[in-house]
């Protein structure tokens, strides 16, 4: 277990050596912030058109509330941005090592092959819960100026970096496969996108596949987060489908050893 | 220490090593001599636990190789071909990165560095970033990050490759030193190399062993002899004496039921003779050639490669 220490501290610290990771959290920040004005804009022209009917909305039951109408859409938006982003923060996990021969390193050392696969995962979930740490400049702003309720706040973000966990292990995995690095983060992307847009075909459809594929589908677990309810059956989803995703990244690399 | 049996690795249908069986005991330092593209690399990665081998068995210190691969990793130290080292990260911050993976306790694991920092003389870049030093400051880091255990045994391809002459020569010396304490396997295509640095020698060529003999008793052995190579069509019993009966045949020797290898003296050719014979006796020369590398050839390959360094020491 200390060898996953090792290796996720070592891989933690070379992407502050790296360009990339500066490109690429800067442009995080930059779409996120974009977006999430544009949507805190249209929320406070919206409330100012309410106001004089307040009563009326509230006595039909309805509420305009900044949780509802401005972190949920934002988080929403966070997880698109970060779709394309992920791949390219693990894109190098493993393809960069055999690139640079340093793979055998961490083979010839006592390490088993899945604390190596680990170490990889955990660096790549601190890199990018660091940058959604950096995002959440935009959840104190909406405290600064109203009071959004904290619950459905935290349990978003639990989602989305469970989610992000699922993007990240399909990412390591395309990096296992090649010692490319480009290649690594379009079979990545492509993954991440497919597990997106698999519930797509069955939206209106309530046939026996149809649910199946949104059940599959990492979007439709997400929802409930962001409504603020934490629902073990949608946290082991996510949990077991990095795993999974590890034990075939674990399963390629032991087997591209024999070629 | 090192046990190696019957090790075979095929890469698809090409075999890099064939039949490889050899031993190393404790304390010896070995060279593993042979031109490029022998099977050195391939053979030092499957006794790093790197690559499983095709057939066959290896062993380090009584553990196999690929059951007990773990218990091997904790004792060898292993510098491959290409030092593996990641080129953003600071000296020092490497080698306490590779004390850690090796499970080098850590309260041990600062005075470790300073050991292989004093040992392998990186004093004066400890702070630098590795991928702005020079060839030789890298592949001394190669070697530091192998001995930050303190390992039993070395492994080491091609330790002094690439290298300036002054560079090589310190690095030799640094192995020579390591020598006394650790029991090392060192390959090398340069034999000058070898002799000075190693007290036993397997020479290896295309994967398989063409000589493994201290250098004294190599160079004993060594005889100026031509060997010609008959393959037959139709193999019978009398074919070996018949051609030790030929004038100026030194000796014979069968390989399989129809191939045979005809030594005789380095100026004499029997060319001419051999087919005679075979043509004589209905044999059916399948094949019938000079044999390509022996072991002085291959000797003459090596040898010829370190003029430069020689030159330079001078």
């Amino acid at each position: 277990m200390k060898s996953v220490f090792w290796i996720a501290k070592r891989e933690f610290g070379s992407f502050f050596y790296s360009p990339i990771f500066y490109v690429v959290t800067t442009v995080f920040l930059v779409l996120y912030s974009f977006l999430f004005f544009a949507i805190l804009s249209e929320f406070s022209q919206y409330s100012m058109q309410a106001a004089p009917q307040a009563e009326a909305i509230q006595k039909a039951g309805y509420s305009i509330n900044a949780n509802e109408m401005v972190i949920v859409p934002s988080l929403g938006n966070m997880s698109i941005i970060l779709l394309f982003i992920i791949p390219l923060v693990t894109m190098r996990s493993f393809a960069e090592e055999r690139k640079n021969k340093t793979f055998s390193l961490l083979l010839s050392s006592p390490v088993h092959l899945s604390e190596i696969v680990a170490g990889k995962f955990l660096a790549c979930l601190g890199v990018v819960t660091f940058m959604i740490l950096l995002s959440s400049y935009s959840i104190l702003f909406i405290g600064m100026v109203g009071q959004p309720e904290l619950g459905p706040i935290i349990s978003g973000y639990l989602g989305v970096i469970l989610m992000m966990g699922c993007y990240i292990a399909m990412g390591v995995f395309a990096s296992s496969l090649t010692d490319n690095q480009i290649i690594a983060a379009v079979i990545g992307f492509g993954l991440a996108l497919f597990m997106w847009v698999l519930e797509l075909p069955a939206q209106n459809s309530d046939s026996g596949i149809g649910m199946i594929l949104k059940e599959i589908s990492l979007r439709s677990h997400l929802e409930p987060f962001l409504k603020g309810i934490l629902d073990t059956k949608n946290i082991a989803y996510y949990l077991s489908f990095m795993a999974f995703i590890l034990l075939i990244t674990h399963q390629v690399l032991d087997s591209r050893r024999w070629r | 220490m090192i046990e190696v049996e019957h090790l075979t690795k095929n890469y698809g249908p090409r075999s890099a090593v064939r039949d490889l069986s050899f031993q190393i005991n404790q304390g010896e330092v070995v060279g593993f001599l042979g031109p490029n593209g022998a099977g050195k690399s391939t053979t030092m990665n499957i006794l790093a636990c790197i690559l499983p081998a095709t057939q066959g068995k290896a062993r380090v210190c009584g553990f196999d190789t690929f059951d007990q691969s773990l218990e091997i990793r904790k004792t060898i130290g292993y510098l491959p071909e290409t030092p593996p080292l990641y080129q953003d990260m600071v000296v020092s911050n490497f080698l306490e990165f590779t004390a850690g993976l090796r499970d080098v306790p850590k309260r041990k694991i600062s005075s470790a560095v300073d050991r292989v920092l004093e040992q392998c003389g990186l004093g004066e870049v400890r702070h630098r970033i590795i991928g702005r030093l020079s060839k030789g400051f890298q592949q001394r880091v190669g070697l530091a990050q192998a001995m930050i255990h303190d390992p039993k045994i070395l492994i080491l391809d091609e330790p002094t490759i690439g290298l300036d002459p002054i560079q090589i020569i310190e690095i030799r010396k640094l192995i020579q030193e390591l020598g006394t304490a650790h029991t090392i396997l060192l390959s090398s295509h340069i034999l000058p190399e070898v002799t000075q640095i190693c007290q036993r020698v397997i020479i290896i060529n295309e994967g398989e062993i063409v000589a493994m003999d201290t250098l004294d008793g190599l160079n004993a052995s060594m005889r100026h002899a031509r060997r010609l190579e008959l393959k037959v069509r139709h193999p019978a019993d009398g074919i070996q004496s018949k051609l030790e009966g030929l004038d100026k045949v030194l000796s014979v020797q069968t390989r399989g039921q129809d191939l045979f290898v005809i030594e005789s003296e380095s100026d004499v050719h029997l060319q001419d003779e051999v087919a005679r014979l075979a043509l004589d006796q209905l044999w059916g020369i399948e094949e019938l050639k000079p044999m390509t590398m022996t072991l002085e050839d291959i000797f003459l390959k090596l040898t010829t490669e370190e003029k430069e360094v020689k030159e330079v020491q001078v």
